[in-house]
């Protein structure tokens, strides 16, 4: 078959569409409905390798041959996509974990006896679609498009439940990314615009030479909080409101999909749209490094305190989100490099250990690490599964989340900044890591030595599609240790030359 | 000056019909005085037309021997229809007017406003 | 061919109008509404492609030659007006026959619709006519059907409303007249291209000044201008849905088409530049933005809400114009089409909302875009299209005039769309806010007779309507060839160049 580029593009997003629209049809009949959930999700997965294997290396920004417009509604901004290899590691990494999602999904959904469960399968596609737009767009215009599509499409999803409490989650969540991304980011857009007259995602960045250099630092906090789906403080509170949605949602989308394409949002503007060097040149980086800093410092202190399970992961995603934030604020190779690896590693470790916690809530309907204790004992795999997720997410051998903590911090070192800054950066990390282990690892050494509340009822663990959906993740967090080549090869595309 | 002014007395009556009109349009509550004030305004105008039209010791626009100055008999032509206009505004205003009363028992604007503010 | 069918678009509603107040029937009436909007909507697209790059088209009424007879000279502009007035009207109607039931009594419904086309008739006739006196007549046959249209609201109100503004509208358009008579005077012709051509002659005389003060005044009064708009909030608000849907999104319009005429056809540019228009313009059009999306803030009433948002948009439009250039000018000429469409929608959805829930206080209201959540959806995106949000046609206009206002290099406009921009973020999350997040007040159902379960459903009509509206506002949000085209032609000929 010869599938050009671009038709695979447009099949990553409409698959999701469709798929989504066909199972809406077995409305009655769950194990149809599931199964093209799961067929969905594979092709789409699939679709992205070919896009993988047909990327073009030589040329890390746009693709010539795979770039397409679908609109232009204003001469020179257009809606516009193309493959480069950044975009497809992102779009691997959430279809992939959008097949384990859906396996999990299966599971929980059923065990957990929700309602509107089409309409929340229908969603979920529909939010893939989005996360594939945001992947392959090919300038900040089409970017800003998607990622809002991405919020209203997820909103619903938030408030599944329906509850006052949910309304109350949805109504932060709607607020905070709407909010911020029209009273910043957009604002920042058309400066762009107006300043370089393009905003085409450009190797070496569009900027440099048309923006006076006193304004890079303000322009760049604009962006920062304007995309406010990566997490900053004092934006972050969207993502703990936006727990109180079913477990497989605040696994695939607020620990994956949707904060990582804030995350990602942010790594693109940096590289593609100010350039590395150019900020490096205007050490806009030097005092803005903070914001990521105390972001990572503060959201490990409020983990700490919170007894929610949830909650206290949603406060490590908003630490971890900081990492590749920094990495990319560092500005030099490593750091990017890190920030961008970092994406896939903390991708893989976070949505096991939400998948952890969602099976405890469906097997014995706990919600807070206070009631925790003994429980190990009683859900071994559930446990061993939270274990590697939280090792691999402090960074510790034998789990791929070391090699981006190990470009983090080499990253680190290399930054030829203020001196303030460079010791704030190491300090904050070596900080962080202690805060981690903490707040992550007291959870299982809690479940698995102290001893349990009610007597012990034997083996029970969650519904065996959760079993499987919560595998794939972790094997694949144990296996990328070994071999973290393909995201290496991927994430290091953004700093060629 | 005296020749500007009484060589224009017809624009100076005009004006003043206008004002009166003006002048009443806002100052009186009553809706009724308020369409009355409406209409004399609007007259003004119409007067104001016909009276452009006018020349100098010109006569009706018909062609005839002996006579080679005719008034423009355009601005009448277009007040034909203004007058319709006016009258119908003027219709419409009573109209509403009468409506207003049986919803609000008044014609009174300051009554009526503090009706509606009071719900 | 195209000559005969301009005129055909006035004599169509014109014969309609009478034979439509004979009938007694309320579904006849109702067809045949639809069916002359119909047929008004193809006749304006037909003759919109044919003058949309630059053709005129000439229709001599009874075929007197100008400057004697009346002229019809169709070009970009007056075809794009005809376009949205017409497209407005279908919409509408295809709106109103639920709306119309529910709000009006059956005995009345007929000289509804037959007032409702007599307003198209004055609608079209200002968009088609190039003689300004036969401007006024039209101006006159569009207002009194208005008072007429207004006066039939449900509450007591709409009648002190359809009053005042008979009082205000007819002192403008009195205005209006003394202009043209004073034009008159010097010209002696009433044919715009005849007195444009033969401007030079008169030109020196002072009371081609004064015409101009009295024609833009009276025209500023039916335009609701900043600070003539005092009308527009009660007449908006009181009006039945359908009125309100059609009025809001056509009547202003049309006078600031009629702006355009005067200041630019019949009137050379820098005659009035060189009477500091543009720089009073300029500041009012400001001032419109701020005080109107301030007071629309305040509104606890959804129809008073969108009428004061009327207002500032209607700034938007001034301030196009008064920028002069051709971005600006596109720019107020799209907008002519962008607010049309966008408001259009959202007072179709306050209909929808009065219909079911028989008000539109916003207090009272509460919860209830839950009980409605596709047509909330679809107020959402119109909602969004009002503060700009890219993908909406919001965002093209607002673009073109930060254009222009950066080209010109007046800054107090960027900082005025700045400001109207974050306000209207604040109103649109208002209704947002009442419908949706609030817990429902279950009072919201006033006065309906027990076991009328009509209400417990959207009529299909009204619903798709309203979807039809808001899908126009995400479509020329991404396509704008039509508008973009259609504004260009008609700015540059507004412009001469």
């Amino acid at each position: 078959m010869d599938f050009s580029m671009s038709h695979l593009i447009i099949a990553s997003m409409l698959v999701p569409v469709f798929g989504g629209l066909i199972l809406t049809r077995f409305d009655n009949k769950p194990n149809l409905r599931e199964a093209v959930t799961l067929v969905t999700a594979i092709v789409v997965f699939v679709i992205n390798i070919l896009i993988y294997q047909g990327l073009d290396w030589s040329q890390a920004d746009a693709v010539v041959n795979s770039k397409f417009s679908i609109a232009e509604p204003i001469e020179g901004l257009s809606v516009t996509f193309s493959a480069t290899p950044f975009g497809s590691m992102f779009a691997l990494i959430a279809s992939g974990l959008w097949i384990a999602t859906s396996t999990y999904a299966i599971g929980y959904m059923r065990a957990h006896h929700e309602k509107h469960q089409t309409r929340f399968y229908l969603l979920f596609a529909l939010a893939i679609a989005g996360v594939m737009a945001v992947a392959y767009s090919d300038n900040l215009f089409t970017l800003f498009l998607f990622y809002e599509v991405l919020t209203v499409s997820t909103y619903p999803l938030v408030t599944h439940a329906g509850s006052r409490n949910a309304r109350r989650g949805g109504r932060n969540y709607i607020r905070i990314l709407m909010g911020s991304s029209i009273l910043f980011f957009l604002p920042a857009m058309i400066i762009v615009w107006f300043v370089a007259g393009d905003l085409t995602f450009t190797q070496g960045g569009v900027l440099e030479g048309n923006l006076d250099a006193v304004w890079t630092a303000p322009l760049l906090l604009l962006f920062l909080f304007g995309i406010s789906k990566a997490g900053l403080m004092p934006l972050h509170r969207w993502l703990p409101s936006a727990m109180v949605a079913p477990t497989p949602v605040s696994a695939l989308l607020h620990a994956v999909a949707v904060v990582k394409a804030g995350v990602f949002s942010i790594l693109k503007v940096i590289v593609f749209i100010f350039g590395t060097d150019f900020i490096t040149q205007t050490q806009a980086n030097d005092w803005l490094l903070f914001v990521p800093l105390f972001t990572i410092v503060a959201a490990s202190l409020i983990a700490l305190q919170k007894d929610n399970l949830k909650e206290r992961l949603a406060y490590s995603t908003v630490s971890q989100l900081s990492y590749i934030v920094l990495g990319a604020l560092l500005a030099n190779k490593l750091g990017v490099l890190g920030g961008s690896m970092h994406i896939a590693m903390h991708a893989f470790a976070k949505i096991s250990l939400f998948f952890a916690a969602g099976a405890i809530l469906v097997t014995t309907h706990k919600k807070n690490v206070s009631q925790l204790s003994g429980l190990g004992r009683q859900m071994p795999f559930t446990f061993a599964v939270f274990t590697i997720g939280t090792l691999s997410i402090i960074g510790l051998p034998i789990f791929g989340g070391v090699w981006s903590k190990w470009y983090l911090v080499s990253g680190g070192l290399e930054f030829s900044g203020a001196e303030l800054t460079f010791w704030a950066v190491l300090t904050a990390l070596a900080i962080s890591s202690m805060l981690n282990i903490y707040y992550l690892l007291s959870i299982p050494v809690k479940a698995f030595f102290m001893p349990a509340d009610n007597e012990d009822v034997g083996i029970k663990e969650a519904p065996i599609p959760c079993l499987i959906g919560m595998a794939i993740p972790t094997a694949i967090t144990i296996y990328l240790f070994f071999d973290p080549s393909l995201f290496y090869e991927l994430s290091a595309t953004l700093t060629k030359a | 000056m005296i020749d500007y002014i009484v060589g224009h007395i017809n624009y100076w009556l005009i004006i003043a019909v206008m004002m009166v009109g003006l002048y009443t349009l806002m100052s009186r509550s009553n809706l009724i005085k308020k369409l009355a004030g409406l209409a004399m305004f609007q007259t003004a105008v119409i007067l104001f037309y016909v009276s452009l039209g006018k020349v100098d010791g010109g006569t009706v626009p018909i062609v005839a021997e002996g006579y080679t100055l005719y008034s423009n008999p355009l601005p009448q032509v277009l007040m034909l229809t203004a007058i319709v206009v006016g009258v119908a505004t003027t219709a419409l205003g009573f109209a509403l007017v009468i409506r207003i009363k049986e919803a609000y028992e008044s014609v009174e604007e300051h009554e009526i406003s503090q009706m509606d503010e009071k719900e | 061919m195209n000559e005969q069918l301009t005129i055909l678009l006035v004599v169509i509603p014109l014969i309609a109008a009478p034979i439509t107040a004979l009938f007694k029937n309320k579904d006849i009436a109702w067809a045949i509404t639809l069916l002359v909007s119909t047929a008004c909507f193809v006749l304006s697209v037909i003759i919109m492609l044919d003058v949309i790059d630059g053709k005129h088209v000439i229709y001599e009424l009874g075929g007197w030659r100008p400057p004697w007879g009346i002229e019809y000279k169709i070009d970009a502009l007056n075809a794009f007006i005809a376009l949205i007035v017409s497209g407005i009207a279908t919409i509408s109607s295809i709106y109103a026959k639920s709306s119309v039931e529910h709000e009006i009594d059956d005995s009345t419904i007929p000289l509804f619709y037959a007032a409702f086309q007599l307003c198209l008739l004055g609608l079209l006739g200002i968009a088609l006519t190039g003689d300004v006196f036969n401007l006024f007549v039209f101006l006159e046959i569009s207002s009194l059907s208005t008072y007429a249209l207004i006066s039939m609201g449900k509450h007591r109100k709409a009648l002190t409303a359809a009053f005042s503004y008979l009082i205000l509208g007819t002192v403008g358009a009195t205005f209006f007249l003394i202009g043209v008579g004073f034009l008159f005077a010097a010209s002696g012709s009433l044919n715009t291209a005849d007195i444009a051509q033969r401007f030079e002659t008169f030109a020196h005389m002072q009371l081609v000044e004064t015409a101009l003060i009295f024609m833009v005044l009276g025209i500023a009064l039916k335009a609701a201008v900043f600070p003539l708009h005092s009308w527009l909030p009660n007449a908006y608000s009181q009006a039945p849905s359908a009125v309100s849907v059609f009025l809001s999104a056509t009547a202003t319009k049309v006078s600031i088409y009629a702006l355009y005429r005067v200041l630019f056809d019949l009137y050379p540019v820098q005659y009035w530049v060189d009477m500091l228009m543009p720089q009073i313009l300029l500041s009012l059009g400001c001032v419109a933005v701020i005080y109107g999306s301030y007071r629309a803030w305040q509104q606890v009433e959804m129809k008073r809400l969108l009428a004061f948002s009327s207002v500032a948009q209607i700034g938007y439009m001034i301030i196009g114009l008064a920028l002069l250039n051709q971005n600006g000018l596109t720019a107020s000429i799209m907008h002519l089409f962008n607010h049309a469409v966008i408001k259009a929608t959202l007072f179709m959805g306050a209909g929808i909302l009065l219909y079911r829930a028989n008000t539109t206080d916003l207090g009272s209201l509460r919860g209830m875009g839950r009980d409605i959540p596709w047509s909330f959806a679809a107020m959402v995106i119109a909602g969004l299209s009002l503060i700009g949000v890219p993908g909406t046609v919001g965002f093209i206009t607002k673009w073109y005039l930060l254009e222009s206002a950066i080209e010109t290099g007046q800054w107090i406009v960027v900082v005025t769309i700045v400001i109207g921009s974050v306000l209207a973020i604040g109103y649109v999350w208002k209704i947002v806010e009442s419908l949706y997040f609030r817990s429902s007040r279950k009072v919201h159902i006033h006065a309906v007779e027990s076991g009328d379960d009509s209400v417990g459903k959207t009529p299909i009509g009204m619903a798709v309507a309203l979807w039809i509206g808001a899908g126009l506002c995400i479509f020329f949000g991404l396509n704008t060839d039509l508008s973009f085209d259609a504004a260009t032609t008609a700015a540059l000929s507004l412009l001469k160049q």
